[in-house]
């Protein structure tokens, strides 16, 4: 037993509050160490699959490492690497700001350092063992075809992601010393989502601009970049090298990640404190104050739900920024699209399943803020509204956002490609539906500063909605060449839609007829009392 | 009184509802009209389940609400129409102005417009809140929030109000005017089923007062119906809960 307040005495609340809350999220929520096994099998071998798919076709994977085969797995480390800087800033920027069980702890006698030092060290845990969950069935397929030299590649995310925690430490305290605690908490969101996509739209762009396609690789096996890279021997290719089962650079990888990890720790530490005391006193979220008087409009219960929902939307900084981050990934298909309307070139085939994609993902953030993230579910539910009339406005709120975004996408590709701004139309409208009847089927009340979070709230409907909008996207993609294998990859997307519904909570609750059903529906019902 | 207004406000019989165990367990109640009912009980009585069953919030297992005559579980819209619901976390939206979160509202209940308006203007008039009716709701405190709940509630001039622990967190000016703007509705002949802790208030305000524990009622009356059941004497309300809550539970532990 450690002595209270000691760092090992922290480490061990902070290591059971993320075990039941890993546990509860894997076991959907039942808190059953054999239901999360199960999970986390299912979910392995679900990805080695998919890396298998992915990777199978590539030819020779064991043969000694060339310039581009360099350029290429150090982009790719330079991708994954901004997105662990961007998740990494985004923690630690919830692990000041998040006021859960701060207050107590500042207003012990304990020292605070010590719990943001475990706090520090889980972060840097967490997204370490993320991304290595996420890169293991790669890695294992490419250590399978090409040969146990790519097991190396797990050493070098682990560096990579105590770099991305160093540099996101430093950006963080960086910012809350320029431009002070209370803008902070947004810029270092903002800063986060635009690090997160920078790489990959830079990429994007450059591709574009050179070859006229969006595609990475393209560019990155290209003879005109293999002209402009350093030499097989530069240090410059250190982390790739390791990557690639280079023990020495391994070492020298690991090494440098660890010395940067733990100066920054060192230095930072004992003003993390302070830092939080700071944060206290800072309101949620930065706003505008509203001067102007309010003027009451004839109106109907849908219609002031719509409009509700698009203020509430408006009005959220913060919101906006996380809205419209994921809107920068259209930047290069919208480039593409002038472009192509510039040279009379047509790039359609491209672009429609990237709309279709980005609309997806984006009809579900919204959905799940104006469902999931109701802030007066019983001011809704004691109103004389039927449920009905109160989702189809929710609905239409959500739907109206899509058309305002994709519609001039959409009528912008009319002028290119008529049949292919039907396509994206019909894609756009599937993908948002299916994104907004899967959170609406597993809604559960939370609150819109959890945004972010959403995805941990029902790992099914992630998976669900990324595959219905992908499978849209294919659909998209392959309708110009084959009508027939469009449909099939169609109703691939409403197969998943409808296997979405036949697990969702929202079945059980409308069909309890029998026993163990009705325990369910009623086990669902004591769940969402408890979030009233 | 008018010969159309039904004489029961509320009328239920038979109320159940179990989560994992039995929260409400065959409730009988009735408030009459212009009467302002407390609902008193030890924490996970089931007061709360009660009133979120009986504003439609929760389905219940078995029985029957009816408001002013309408079966609130066949109409729901209809008996909501005439209801209003304050919980004891205010359900405001923080970007919105109280005047924008009224007339919200009104749009909700289909008030009027121009009839709201006036109504919002009275009811931010009334509960003080004219300096921040322009304000966004998250620079407000705790009670200012709580009272723009209040205005939201009455905005469409509900039959029946039910609030649930209405005066947590509330300041003592802040209390006294959501009482007297609550007596006022009274008054005005509208009803009212409150859950509360704090005794004095049950004591001052209530016409009747039901005691519950583990989902039904212990006791039920006014101040002195319940002394007489209690056998506490002339005590307080205070006294004379703490009495019943204590020959309650010998009883129970008797029948066990």
């Amino acid at each position: 037993m450690s002595r209270a307040g000691t760092i090992l005495w922290f480490a061990r609340h902070e290591g059971r509050l993320v075990w039941r809350d890993w546990l509860w999220l894997m076991s959907g929520r039942r808190r059953s160490v054999r239901r999360a096994a199960l999970g986390v099998i299912a979910i392995a071998l679900f990805l080695h699959g998919f890396a298998y798919l992915v990777l199978h076709r590539y030819g020779d994977l064991s043969r000694p490492p060339d310039q581009r085969m360099l350029a290429v797995v150090t982009a790719m480390l330079a991708l994954y690497g901004s997105l662990m800087v961007s998740q990494a800033m985004e923690r630690v920027t919830r692990a000041f700001y998040g006021r859960t069980d701060l207050d107590l702890i500042l207003a012990s006698p304990v020292a605070a350092w010590r719990l943001f030092a475990v706090r520090i060290g889980a972060i840097a845990v967490t997204i370490a063992a993320m991304s290595l969950a996420l890169a293991a069935p790669f890695i294992d397929v490419l250590s399978w075809f090409g040969g146990v030299r790519w097991l190396a590649a797990y050493g070098v995310i682990a560096a990579l992601a105590m770099v991305g925690l160093a540099l996101a430490m430093i950006l963080t305290v960086g910012l809350f010393r320029t431009i002070g605690p209370r803008r902070t908490r947004l810029c270092a969101q903002i800063v986060a989502a635009i690090i997160g996509a920078s790489f990959a739209i830079g990429v994007q762009f450059a591709a574009i601009l050179s070859y006229g396609t969006p595609s990475r690789v393209a560019l990155l096996q290209s003879e005109a970049l293999t002209k402009y890279v350093p030499d097989v021997g530069s240090i410059l290719w250190w982390p790739a090298r390791a990557m690639l089962g280079d023990l020495l650079a391994l070492a020298a990888v690991l090494g440098v990640s660890a010395v940067m990890l733990t100066g920054t720790v060192y230095i930072f530490t004992p003003r993390f404190g302070q830092f939080a005391l700071a944060t206290g006193g800072v309101p949620q979220s930065v706003t505008r104050q509203r001067r102007r008087s309010c003027r009451f409009c004839k109106t109907s219960p849908t219609r002031a739900l719509r409009r509700k929902e698009w203020t509430l939307l408006l009005r959220d900084p913060w919101l906006v920024s996380q809205t419209l981050m994921q809107l920068l990934y259209l930047l290069p298909p919208a480039f593409l699209l002038w472009r192509s309307f510039y040279n009379g070139s047509s790039s359609s085939a491209l672009l429609v399943p990237i709309l279709i994609i980005a609309a997806g993902q984006l009809a579900g953030s919204l959905a799940w803020l104006a469902i999931s993230g109701e802030d007066a579910p019983d001011l809704i539910a004691s109103a004389p509204v039927t449920t009905a009339c109160a989702v189809r406005a929710k609905i239409e709120a959500v739907m109206g956002v899509i058309a305002v975004i994709f519609g001039p996408f959409v009528v912008a590709l009319l002028f290119i490609a008529p049949i292919s701004a039907l396509i994206a139309g019909l894609g756009v409208a599937g993908a948002a539906a299916s994104a907004t009847s899967i959170q609406f089927w597993f809604r559960a009340q939370a609150k819109r500063s959890q945004l972010r979070r959403r995805h941990t709230s029902s790992l099914t409907a992630t998976f669900a909605e990324a595959l219905s909008s992908f499978s849209w996207a294919g659909a998209g993609a392959l309708a110009p060449a084959s009508t027939w294998l469009a449909l099939i990859e169609g109703l691939f997307a409403l197969a998943i839609v409808a296997g979405a519904w036949a697990i969702s909570p929202a079945r059980h609750r409308t069909r309890c007829s029998g026993g163990s059903q009705q325990h369910r529906a009623k086990r669902i019902e004591v769940f969402e009392a408890g979030y009233r | 009184m008018d010969q159309d207004v039904p004489s029961f406000a509320l009328e239920v019989r038979g109320l159940t509802k179990s989560f994992e165990k039995p929260a409400v367990d065959g409730l009988d109640l009735s408030v009459r009209t212009g009467e302002f009912y407390t609902l008193l009980g030890p924490n996970g009585a089931g007061k709360t389940t009660t009133l979120r069953m009986i504003t439609g919030l929760l389905k219940p297992d078995r029985g029957s609400i009816a408001v002013f005559g309408i079966d609130a579980l066949a109409d729901p819209v209809a008996a909501k129409q005439i209801t209003a619901w304050l919980s004891e976390e205010p359900m405001i939206y923080d970007k919105l102005t109280p005047m924008e979160y009224l007339e919200f509202v009104a749009g909700l209940w289909s008030v009027d417009s121009r009839l709201a308006a006036a109504r919002a203007r009275e009811l931010i008039g009334w509960l003080g809140l004219e300096t921040h009716a322009n304000d966004r709701c998250e620079a407000l405190s705790r009670g200012m929030r709580q009272k723009v709940a209040l205005a939201g509630a009455l905005l469409h001039e509900p039959r029946l109000i039910i609030l649930d622990e209405p005066f947590t967190g509330l300041d003592a000016g802040s209390a006294r005017l959501v009482r007297s703007v609550l007596r006022e509705r009274v008054h005005a002949g509208c009803s009212v089923i409150m859950t509360t802790h704090i005794l004095d208030v049950a004591e001052r305000m209530a016409d009747r007062i039901g005691v519950m524990v583990a989902g039904r009622f212990l006791a039920e009356g006014n101040l002195d119906d319940l002394r007489r059941q209690a056998g506490a004497g002339d005590g307080d309300l205070e006294d004379t809960f703490l009495t019943l809550l204590e020959t309650g539970a010998a009883k129970r532990a008797v029948v066990a």
